[in-house]
Order: structure tokens, then sequence, then C-alpha cells
């Protein structure tokens, strides 16, 4: 399978600051892939240089085989970005700047039905004549995926996409982007929301202070981190202590509910023996799996 | 063929946007200017017109006009490429053009050309409304249309260098107070400026606005301070200087891709 994306061993400073400190990454053609990590992680600045809008300290990046920087203008043919910000031009309405955008990019008039196309499939038919100024949030968001469609990029990135968006529009929104990526492009989304790269994303990076801490198959991940979890409800309330051996095992306390990690399955045996022997009462008990968020914690170093 | 093509379009769309972006606000983009520019010519012929003669045979209205047509459209050049470069940063929206492969040339051609064209359009304005007023031949046409797309070209690069140095529009509005407007006021629009003592006559010649004023003001009259080639030699050192600072500044990415 070819590569859409490679970063070669890029670093990235701002004065004394690391923004990102020597990321090698590949993500392959028709990949939906997530780059997830805290703010300042370098996220962002990866974008911003994979987008031509920064300038690599040192290593290459390439889009679809060009060079964002020898080759910027074929580079740039090949990638659609939408901005975190909602940016926008004031003058002109949704029709006029989605035209405006494909002909930067040297598309004529014959890109016009194309323009409407995407118009239509963001929903966006009802305010293609309204100023953008005018526009809500959410529509302004949706003005912006179709701002970076108008060319007809293999490879579209999409920057924190639904952030400040509802429910249903999120939803939409994350329909739309699995269509276009069982269309065939590739897709690199960075998120805050870890359900939404667990939902979405076959793969996943994840980043911390510039540097790449994990980067695999969204299952390989979830597999190599995975550990059931004990969540039970405890009524603790006559002062009474966790038994020794159950107090060895690591465990999380959120008010009366303990989560336990669990090594082995038949761990929960001697955990509700132990405390059925302490005469401590078990309210509710319930098998939680390990998910993203999870892992991320862990591998960030954020764990609580 | 398919990418020469793709490069015109590229630069023709960036081109309509900017003219559309001061023709969607005339009012404010080319009327306001020419009403501007009409006062000044109310007010200064009404209070001088009778009393000064600069130029053997041309009444001081009609010495007037150009110079006034010239000051407006150098003024209106520079606003459009600086305020759009300067709005575009401070919105935020400049990400669309820095994503697209446009080329730093195509970039400056069409700021370039925008902004002569917005020059140009309050200029012939301002003109026409002072046929309503004086009689005002042409004698060289070639030397009112090669000043006018000269100094508009000029103005309009000397906006993209102050619009891509400036972060926020206060930054901006400084060099329109501070540099356009003294250049422009004490460049010869209203005077000749063999009528200044020596010394001011040899600082005012240090200011690129009063070539452009003589040389456009030698185009209508067949008179000028000095010699109207003297002039386009000079203006056009100037432009080529300060499009070569312009285009290094966008091949670089200055301020725009860090």
């Amino acid at each position: 399978m070819n590569s859409a994306i490679i970063f070669k061993n890029v670093k990235k400073s701002y004065g004394k600051v690391k923004a990102v400190d020597g990321i090698s990454l590949t993500v392959p053609e028709g990949e939906f892939f997530g780059l997830l990590g805290p703010n300042g992680a370098g996220k962002s600045t990866m974008i911003n240089m994979l987008a031509g809008l920064a300038k690599p300290s040192m290593g290459s990046i390439s889009v679809m085989g060009f060079d964002v920087q020898t080759d910027y203008q074929q580079a740039r043919h090949a990638v659609g970005i939408v901005p975190q910000e909602l940016v926008f031009d004031p003058f002109f309405n949704v029709r006029e700047m989605l035209r405006f955008q494909a002909g930067y990019f040297g598309r004529g008039k014959e890109n016009d039905a194309w323009v409407d196309e995407v118009i239509d499939r963001l929903d966006l038919r009802d305010k293609a004549s309204t100023n953008m100024r005018q526009l809500s949030g959410g529509m302004k968001r949706r003005a912006l995926i179709a701002q970076a469609l108008v060319h007809r990029p293999p490879v579209i990135v999409l920057d924190e996409p639904t952030a400040g968006v509802d429910v249903e529009l999120r939803q939409r929104l994350w329909a739309f982007i699995k269509d276009l990526n069982k269309e065939g492009h590739t897709i690199v989304l960075t998120t805050h929301y870890l359900e939404e790269a667990e939902a979405l994303c076959n793969s996943v990076a994840m980043l911390r202070s510039g540097k790449v801490v994990a980067s695999d198959t969204t299952k390989n991940l979830l597999k190599k981190f995975s550990s059931k979890n004990l969540k039970l409800r405890l009524d603790l309330k006559l002062n009474k202590q966790l038994p020794s051996n159950v107090k060895r095992i690591p465990h999380e306390i959120t008010g009366n509910d303990y989560v336990f990690e669990l090594k082995k399955i038949a761990d929960i045996a001697k955990i509700t023996e132990s405390l059925n022997a302490a005469k401590i009462e078990i309210l509710d008990l319930q098998a939680v799996d390990t998910d993203l968020e999870n892992v991320f914690l862990k591998l960030t170093g954020k764990e609580k | 063929m398919g990418n020469i093509r793709s490069q015109w379009i590229g630069m023709w769309t960036l081109l309509k946007k900017e003219v559309l972006r001061f023709w969607r606000v005339v009012f404010q983009t080319v009327a306001s200017p020419v009403i501007t520019g009409v006062l000044y010519l109310m007010i200064f012929s009404h209070v001088l017109g009778d009393r000064i003669q600069v130029y053997e045979g041309v009444p001081y209205t009609s010495f007037l006009i150009p110079g006034l047509i010239m000051m407006s459209l150098l003024q209106n050049a520079f606003a459009n490429s600086s305020s759009s470069l300067v709005q575009s940063k401070v919105m935020g929206n400049i990400v669309f053009l820095l994503l697209t492969p446009l080329s730093y040339l195509q970039f400056f051609i069409a700021f370039l050309v925008a902004s002569i064209l917005r020059g140009v359009f309050v200029g012939l304005a301002i003109y026409l409304v002072a046929l309503f007023y004086v009689d005002l031949p042409i004698e060289h046409p070639f030397f009112v249309i090669s000043f006018a797309i000269l100094g508009g070209g000029l103005l309009g690069t000397f906006g993209i260098i102050a619009g891509i140095w400036s972060d926020r529009f206060d930054q901006m509005a400084a060099f329109g107070n501070f540099v356009i407007m003294p250049l422009s006021f004490l460049s010869g629009v209203f005077y000749s400026i063999h009528s200044l003592p020596p010394i001011w006559q040899s600082i005012s010649k240090l200011n690129p606005f009063f070539y452009m004023i003589d040389g456009f003001r030698y185009g209508f009259f067949g008179q000028s301070d000095i010699s109207p080639w003297v002039s386009f030699f000079i203006v056009s050192l100037f432009f080529i200087v300060l499009s070569l600072i312009a285009i290094r500044m966008l091949k670089l990415g200055y301020k725009l891709r860090n």
C-alpha cells in the first residue's frame, strides 16, 4: 500500500521550545488516521507543517509523494485542510467563497457542479447565498469542511472538526467523514474526543511533548493496553477499610465507586470474597473494558 | 498546457476576489475618497484660485486637479493591498490563501493589479467630476497612463509590504498617518516645489511622491518641475526596489508562514 503522508524525523522549534521533536510517521493511503495528544503536544504544529503554514526546522514531510517544501504546489493540490478555528472571509457568501477557493487551485467553471455537490452533501444548500458572517457556528464549520474539499484532494486533514459542535451535527459530520474515507480519501483527524477517535480511526498516533509515544492500529493499541476492570459500588460508611489484599490491587476511587484493574478474571472472586469476609456490602458490580481514553491517559502519563 | 491554464485561473481568481472585495464596499473604497478629493478641489480653488498661478497659462484649479487625482490614487492603491492583508491576518482567513498552490509571484501580481485598479478607479472618478469644474485637456496621454499605473503599482507594493509587516490595524494605520499622508501632502500636490526655499526643494526631491505627481501633471499640461523622463526613471526604480522587497517577503513567507 502506498503512503499518503510521510513525516521523516521532523523537528520544529520556536526559540527554545521544541514543538515537534523528531517525529517519523507514515499514514498509508486510504487510512482513517487519528492524531491524539493533549494541548501543546505538537498536533497543530504537525498539521501546520504538513499544510505549508510552518517550515520544519529539520526533516522532511511529503503528501502523496510530493515534498511539502520542494514540490509545494503538487503537495497542496493533494491535501485539503480543515482548520481548527472558525475563520471566514466576511465579504462573501458560501458559494462565492467555495468557488474562489476552487479557483485558487486552478479549477475553473467546470468545477462549479462539484462545488454545488459539496454544498448539497454538507446540507448547506439553504445557506449557499448567505454571507459567511451570518452563519451559525455549526454552519461555519460545515462551510470550512466544504472549503477543504472543493479541489478534490485525496488527503483530508481535519483539525478538531467537532470542537464546539452539538451532538446531532457531530454525528452527521462523523457519517460524512466516514463516507469520504469509504470513497478512498485518506483522512487525518486530530481530536480531543477520544471516543471520536475510537469510533472512527483505524489507526492512531499519540503525541506527548512533540514526540510520538504510541502509533499503531486502534485495535492493537486497545489490545496491548487492555485490562479488564471491575467497578464496584461499596458501602463503606461505617469507617470500614478495604482489606489489605484488596487494597494492593491498583484501583481508582470516585465517591463510593471503586474501579479495580484486574490481571486475570479470577481476581474478581478474590476481591468479592475478601470484601464479604470484611463485611463490606457490595451495592453494585460491573465489568468495564479499557477504552482509548485509558490507553491515552496511561501513555501520556496523566493517570488519575 | 493544463498547468499553465491552472496557474492562470489561480491568479485570476485571487485578482477577481481582491477587486470584488473593494467593489462590494464601493461607497467606502471609491465614493468616499472621491468626495474627499472634490472637497479639497472646491475649497482650495475657491480660496486660492484667483490668487496663484503656478504654470504659465494654467489656472490654479486646473493645476491642482492632477495632483489631487494622483494623491487619491496613491493613497487608495496603498489602502487596498494593506487593508486586505491586515484584515485577512487579523480575521485568520489568510490561511485559505496560504493553503493553496498559489506561488508568491501569483500572490504578488494579483494584489498589485487589484491595488492599481482601485487607485485608477478613484483617480478616474475624481477626473470625471473635475471636468464639471474646469476644462482639463491631456497633452501627453502616455505619461498620464504610465504614471497612474506606476504610482498605483508602487503604492500597492508598499501596501503589500505594510500589510505583511503589520500584525494589527493600528500598526497599519501608522503607515498611513506617518508615511503616506506626510509624503503626499509634501509632494507638490498643492504647489510647485519652485515656490519653496532651496533647502525644501532639495528635501522634496527625496520624496518619491513628488516625482509621481510631477510626471503625472506633465501628462496634462506639458509642463513640470523636472523632466518627466527623470521622474519616470526614479519612480520605476522605486517600484522595482519595493517589488523585490515584497516578492522576497512573500517568497520567505515572512510573518505569514512561521
